[in-house]
């Protein structure tokens, strides 16, 4: 009988292991072409695409210079990212394939979506063999291979979010997300009645320790006395495990939660609901997700930097190089700073957005404004960007 | 009762010298690890660790904190290992051995939590409360598995049952905009996907570990795929709420388990249900005694002329119906929402916990609270800053599941004709 139970248990191990390299292979001919079921329309349209082209002036100025009377298509240009529909990381660098879409008529995409990492990496290589001019994978854990099929394909260039490249032919995309971690931080840190906020990370990585490491800043810039506990889902796909996560926090005593996580960050979100209590959206503007309880979201504009890529390709422009997206360049921050009637303002209560209205919003933008002209920097967890002169402790002098 | 095969059964192993001693060796060796690590890591004596007693953090019947000095709880902690571990090796507990163990076992969890919370607080509450929440699937998934195999047909396709009636839920739930009909089409597509399961290993006596893994990789891809194509491009497809939670007039009251057991949505009090009424009808009923009649002894039971395919195609329609509503529960009972492989391999957990609570159905419960717990211990620790690495405290559910497969709580029965197709000679 034991013996039985021991072969039951093998089983079930080996089920599970053949279901986790199962997954990806049901999911692989999920190939969105570009053109035709558009996956990122539902997203984008929370999100009117005149706001964009303000915070980006050089793209409206560069279109009809170099713009071709279309006849075919002169450049192609490839998106692998994971599953699309996280209304959060892929979803904006899809929608940027979008805006590319809108606006130029001569260039040829394509949204290849797998989960798999490895998947991808034969989805980048198939790509560049095909000809494509542009090659945008995503996620820190791609650079090497990336940089190893950029060296295999001279001509063909290729970009990544989120890390950096070595060839000369590829593009690090990367974001100060702890510049804008630092301000929902501040947002969080003025709204807090119990004097203790929260942060839900997807997975304990470097670049999720910078979202912590920037949003704590933030709140200790307010007030160094409040207090900042932190979770770790260990899963960017599981919101079952994230409203979990979140509710122990509302438990403890935490009235806001900042949540960091992809998908994992719709159960805090929903959580919020529930508890009556409030979080902040990631990547992406989630503030319409459960209005009234997501007080902001913080932007990580991949959209625009898939498009700005796209259209230095389109100029000849693109060099290779690390690019660094931060509040200075309008690519990352609260929602509050770049859309004029937030979702919270007409959802939330009186109090709040009274509150949000007269004291949060000069106070951010006077902090936001000492970052753009360096007066004062967000340490960053990973080192990358240098930071000599930080954000004090109670510098608001609140 | 007729569980006194089974009582009977590990009463004896647990009665077996060499077990005692070793036994008696891991409870004192328990007492040695809290001493070691916690008591001789302890800076301040004078610590204290605060425990909150509310769930609500501003409630207005506020339970006051306890308070627990850090080193007298510990050495009290020590000191009854040792006990019970001197009394495990002289006398033995006999039967009692288990209940031994997981009294100590408790002593040295607590010990640590306090040794973790010390100069700090945590929510006792909270705990349990995460604990519950974490063990409604759980313990839905092992009532699956136990009423499947319990007529002798083996059910690993509960996560792909799982994941159908979470996809299901939420999209009927969402175009009908009522959460009882997606919970009830969420319950259907589960028993769709058993009666596939049942065609296959009853009727064409495929081998049933085989048939599993076929519907748990169908479940993943097509639910993968309507998600991708379907729910997150169209919102409206993708959004049916959530069960409201109900308080219980009067129990909700209850000092500290009132608002932990009695202010849950719909779903938990049917897990309750299911689980009170799935004990008594499978030992009390003679309805269960022809299941478990099948179960152990297929032949037996048609000569006495229980319809073997019949009960078993029944069992196995029940349990899809389980896990349908277990998958529902992570769809329109917690987020509100289906994502690609939401269940996260929480089906296998619960198989997991049916066999440790040795395929009996309140033990099935005792085994998902444990996991839970584990869980929500990972959860709470995280956020009290411990200096263990997070990954490791994301991993205690499943050292948890390995520890007590591992035979270390005793030898567990399987149903003696589980897993065999049945031949009519």
């Amino acid at each position: 009988m034991f013996r039985h139970t021991m072969v039951k248990l093998f089983v079930v191990l080996l089920a599970l292991t053949m279901l986790a390299s199962c997954a990806p292979a049901a999911v692989a001919p999920t190939t969105a072409p570009a053109g035709g079921t558009n996956p990122t329309s539902a997203p984008a349209a929370s999100e009117p695409t005149a706001v964009t082209m303000n915070v980006l002036p050089t793209a409206a100025a560069a279109e009809p210079t170099s713009a071709p009377a279309a006849t075919g298509k002169k450049f192609k240009v490839a998106l692998v990212i994971g599953l699309l529909g996280d209304k959060s990381f892929n979803d904006s660098a899809a929608r940027g394939i979008q805006f590319v879409n809108d606006k130029f008529s001569d260039v040829e995409t394509k949204i290849i979506e797998n989960q798999d990492v490895g998947e991808q990496q034969l989805a980048a290589r198939a790509m560049a063999q095909q000809g494509f001019d542009l090659v945008i994978t995503i996620g820190y854990g791609s650079a090497d291979w990336t940089d190893q099929i950029a060296s295999e394909f001279p001509d063909t260039h290729f970009a990544i979010i989120d890390a950096e490249l070595k060839q000369p032919n590829g593009t690090g995309l990367t974001f100060k997300e702890h510049e804008g971690s630092f301000t929902v931080g501040m947002i969080a840190a003025m709204l807090t009645t119990t004097k203790k906020v929260g942060y839900v990370g997807g997975m304990d990585v470097p670049l999720l320790r910078r979202f912590e490491t920037g949003y704590i800043e933030g709140v200790k810039y307010v007030d160094p006395t409040i207090e900042v506990v932190s979770g770790w889902v260990g899963d960017f796909n599981d919101p079952n495990k994230g409203k979990e996560l979140a509710l122990t926090q509302y438990t403890e005593g935490v009235d806001i939660i900042y949540a960091a996580a992809g998908k994992s960050g719709e159960g805090v979100l929903q959580a919020s609901k529930e508890k009556n209590l409030f979080s902040i959206g990631v990547d992406s503007d989630q503030d319409y997700m459960q209005p009234g309880h997501v007080i902001t979201s913080m932007l990580k504009r991949v959209d625009l930097a898939v498009y700005e890529t796209v259209r230095e390709l389109r100029d000849g422009t693109l060099k290779g190089g690390t690019q660094s997206f931060g509040l200075k360049e309008g690519m990352v921050g609260s929602t509050f700073l770049y859309n004029e009637t937030p979702v919270f303002f007409d959802s939330g209560p009186a109090e709040m957005v009274t509150k949000i209205k007269s004291d949060v919003l000069p106070a951010l933008t006077a902090a936001t404004d000492k970052i753009k002209n360096g007066e004062m920097c967000v340490d960053d967890f990973m080192k990358v960007f240098p930071c000599t002169n930080p954000a004090p402790e109670g510098g608001m002098g609140k | 009762m007729a569980t006194t095969a089974t009582i009977y059964h590990r009463g004896m192993l647990a009665a077996s010298p060499r077990r005692q001693r070793i036994m008696g060796a891991a409870f004192l060796l328990f007492g040695v690890a809290i001493w070691l690590f916690f008591i001789r890591t302890v800076q301040n004596p004078n610590e204290v660790a605060r425990y909150a007693m509310t769930l609500n953090y501003e409630a207005e019947t506020k339970i006051p904190d306890w308070i627990v000095p850090v080193l007298p709880a510990m050495y009290i902690c020590m000191g009854i290992s040792f006990i019970l571990g001197i009394y495990q090796i002289a006398r033995g507990f006999k039967r009692w051995t288990n209940l031994a163990l997981g009294l100590v076992v408790a002593l040295f969890i607590f010990a640590f939590l306090t040794r973790e919370t010390a100069g700090a607080s945590i929510s006792l509450a909270g705990i349990f409360y995460l604990t519950l929440s974490s063990a409604v699937t759980l313990t839905m998934a092992a009532l699956s598995g136990i009423m499947s195999e319990r007529a002798g047909v083996v059910n690993i396709a509960i996560e792909g049952m799982m994941l159908m009636g979470a996809m299901t839920a939420a999209f009927i739930g969402s175009v009908t905009h009522s959460l009882w009909i997606g919970l009830i089409a969420g319950i259907a597509s589960g028993m769709l996907m058993a009666f596939i399961h049942g065609v296959l290993s009853i009727k064409y006596k495929t081998d049933q570990i085989i048939s599993g893994t076929v519907i748990n990789i169908f479940a993943t891809g097509l639910t993968s795929y309507i998600s991708t194509k379907f729910l997150q491009t169209y919102q409206y497809l993708n959004e049916p709420g959530v069960f409201e939670p109900i308080a219980i007039p009067g129990l909700v009251k209850i000092p500290f388990f009132g608002p932990i057991f009695f202010n849950n949505n719909i779903c938990v009090y049917i897990m309750f249900v299911v689980l009170i009424v799935l004990q008594i009808a499978l030992y009390n009923t003679r309805w269960g005694l022809r299941v478990r009649s099948v179960g152990e002894h297929p032949k037996a039971a048609d000569t006495l002329g229980i319809n073997v395919i019949r009960t078993r195609y029944m069992a196995v329609l029940l349990s899809g119906a389980m896990a349908g509503f277990a998958g529902s529960y992570f769809s329109i009972g917690s987020v509100g929402r289906f994502d690609n492989l939401m269940t996260g391999g929480r089906g296998f957990i619960g198989l997991a916990a049916m066999i440790f609570g040795n395929w009996n159905p309140l033990g099935g419960f005792g085994a998902g609270m444990l996991f839970g717990f584990a869980d929500a211990l990972g959860s709470k620790l995280t956020i009290l800053g411990s200096d263990i690495p997070t990954q490791f405290l994301l991993m205690a559910p499943y050292i948890a599941t390995m520890i007590v497969l591992a035979g270390v709580v005793g030898r567990t029965m399987a149903p003696a004709a589980d897993g065999v197709p049945y031949e009519k000679e």
